[in-house]
């Protein structure tokens, strides 16, 4: 090769083709394809059905609300719905609370090389399937469980407590899942404040307590939105902690839906339910949006 | 800067407090899979491997985990494959289209797994597509596809981009440099795409419970044996699942962290 040749600017690559199909360009499309197919247009059947009717066991297109007069009528149905905003913001808070420390101690307490092997000690039992994570709790928490076993041992009580298949059991179903998600995304936003700023606040004076509310807590408040948004989200809609850990105590959304599901094949009744669950989910990223950077996730 | 962070003993005392809470339901699983007896409850006596030996002769158990695996590996194959061509073609088309786009691609992420269910359910229903397995790896392609494109998008940079470059400048079709130079260089990023996808298919209920009727997985067989109560036969089938997991977790965990250790 003698030929020297001149780099070129480089700005725009000039179209290439294969057999004259400019492949770049369509290489996404069997993503968004399959997106349109297989989640928004079942979303769009769903929310037409939630219009239709159920007529001797056939579903017939009658676009009408009855479905969801008949939603809001039933007080058992709007209950679950308080019932599941009750238990999703119980399990928000109280994950917050327990997360928020242990992030903070980890990002800041910890010794740096520490930090990574305890973060993946605290997130590895993330990786037990729903069922069995509740399964799991059921064995510590019921009757002869190794709870009311060990302080019945104890002689602190003397016949067991009712712990498994109460609303208690599902937040702490709950609560142990999004502890460990928390941690994550409150430690990820933690790391990145920069050291500096928590220096300058002390050279000005302020108070390790000063220090912590008026700057390490404002700025970590995006990684804690993240997290609850996520909990939130993932919390009312999920049918077998309830399940499992709730028995047949209360009725949440999930449960109402699976019920109409299973006993009835009455999907118009369950589309009313999961768009009304879709509703609450909505209305409350619109309110927390400025907060929520999720492609940051 | 050199911080010395300290740990005091009310700081460790709370995350050991918290940790504890952490695994102790995961070490009471794992515990009690080797109960001799038939409760998994105190006392434990044992270790014994009887439950696991029943587990390996009841024929439904070990059907519906070679269900799992199969659904597993071939939805995070697809799962994998989509994401990698989208995170691909958006990272070379214009801003304001690659920004719709990717809204599309991300958004399955904020509805919650049982209400995607329900849709397919109905949508699969109407068009007269029966309950199958098939259905259940389309589901979970669902689910799983917004992670792996986050993920194989985010590895996808400007210096990609020249290598693309210079591939065609050398001569490579389009489809030579997608198959052997972006491919191979998104070696680590598609692992774990595929890694993490495989793993949350392998560990989901709900789409699967819903889409699915004789073949089941195996996370809904251990759902339909829990109507049978407490037993160690679930605690064991409850280990394996979370074994695997576990594995596949970590091996992908690895991968990254090598990949990160040489590109520094």
């Amino acid at each position: 090769m003698t030929n020297i040749s001149v780099p070129r600017e480089r700005t725009e690559r000039p179209p290439s083709s294969l057999g004259g199909l400019p492949v770049t360009k369509w290489v996404a499309y069997p993503a968004f394809i399959f997106s349109i197919l297989f989640f928004v247009a079942p979303f769009l059947i769903m929310f037409a059905v939630s219009f239709w009717q159920r007529i001797s066991g056939r579903l017939e297109a009658t676009w009408t609300i009855q479905n969801y007069e008949k939603f809001f009528s039933k007080s058992y149905l709007v209950e679950a719905l308080f019932n599941s905003l009750e238990v999703t913001i119980i399990t928000t808070i109280i994950s917050v609370l327990i997360a928020y420390p242990l992030a903070y101690i980890v990002a800041f307490k910890v010794p740096t090389k520490w930090q990574r092997i305890i973060l993946l000690l605290t997130i590895l039992p993330f990786w037990t399937a729903y069922v069995v994570r509740s399964y799991s709790w059921l064995l510590v928490l019921s009757d002869n469980g190794i709870v009311n076993s060990t302080m019945l041992s104890l002689g602190i009580i003397n016949e067991p407590l009712k712990l498994a298949y109460t609303r208690g059991a599902t937040i702490l179903g709950f609560v142990h899942f999004f502890t460990m998600l928390l941690v994550l995304t409150i430690y990820a936003n933690l790391i990145q404040i920069p050291k500096n700023l928590l220096h300058a606040a002390s050279d000005l004076g302020a108070s390790a307590t000063q220090t912590f509310l008026r700057v390490t807590l404002p700025l970590s408040l995006p990684g804690v939105a993240v997290g609850a948004f996520l909990t939130f989200v993932i919390t009312i809609g999920d049918y077998i902690t309830p399940q499992i850990l709730g028995g047949n105590t209360e009725l949440l959304v999930p449960q109402a839906i699976m019920l109409q599901i299973s006993r009835t094949a009455d999907f118009p009744m369950a589309a009313v339910m999961s768009i009304v669950l879709m509703a609450v989910v909505t209305g409350l990223y619109l309110i927390f949006q400025r907060y929520l950077k999720l492609d940051r996730i | 800067m050199n911080e010395h962070q300290n740990l005091n003993w009310p700081a460790a005392s709370y995350l050991v407090v918290v940790l504890g809470f952490i695994y102790l339901p995961v070490v009471i699983l794992v515990l009690f899979s080797f109960q001799d007896g038939l409760l998994p409850v105190p006392p434990f006596n044992g270790p014994s491997l009887q439950w696991y030996y029943k587990l390996l002769s009841n024929e439904r158990l070990v059907d519906a985990l070679l269900n799992s695996v199969i659904v597993a590996v071939l939805s995070g194959l697809v799962t994998t494959l989509l994401g990698f061509l989208a995170a691909y073609g958006l990272s070379r088309s214009p801003v304001t289209f690659s920004g719709s786009a990717r809204f599309l691609l991300i958004a399955p992420i904020t509805v919650s797994y049982l209400i995607i269910g329900i849709g397919l359910l109905i949508t699969f229903n109407l068009v007269g597509v029966g309950k199958s397995l098939f259905s259940v790896g389309l589901g979970h392609v669902v689910i799983n596809l917004p992670l792996a494109f986050a993920i194989i998008s985010s590895q996808m940079n400007d210096s990609h981009k020249n290598i693309d470059a210079a591939a065609h400048d050398l001569g490579a079709s389009d489809l030579q440099t997608i198959v052997l130079i972006s491919a191979p260089m998104m070696k680590p990023s598609l692992l774990a795409a595929f890694c993490l996808s495989a793993t949350l298919s392998w560990d989901e209920f709900i789409v699967a419970f819903l889409l699915s009727r004789f073949e089941v997985t195996l996370p809904v067989m251990i759902f339909e044996m829990l109507r049978a109560g407490l037993t160690p036969e679930v605690n064991a089938a409850g280990t394996i699942v979370f074994a695997i997991s576990l594995m596949i977790v970590l091996f992908a965990a690895s991968t990254l962290l090598i990949k990160q250790r040489d590109t520094k």
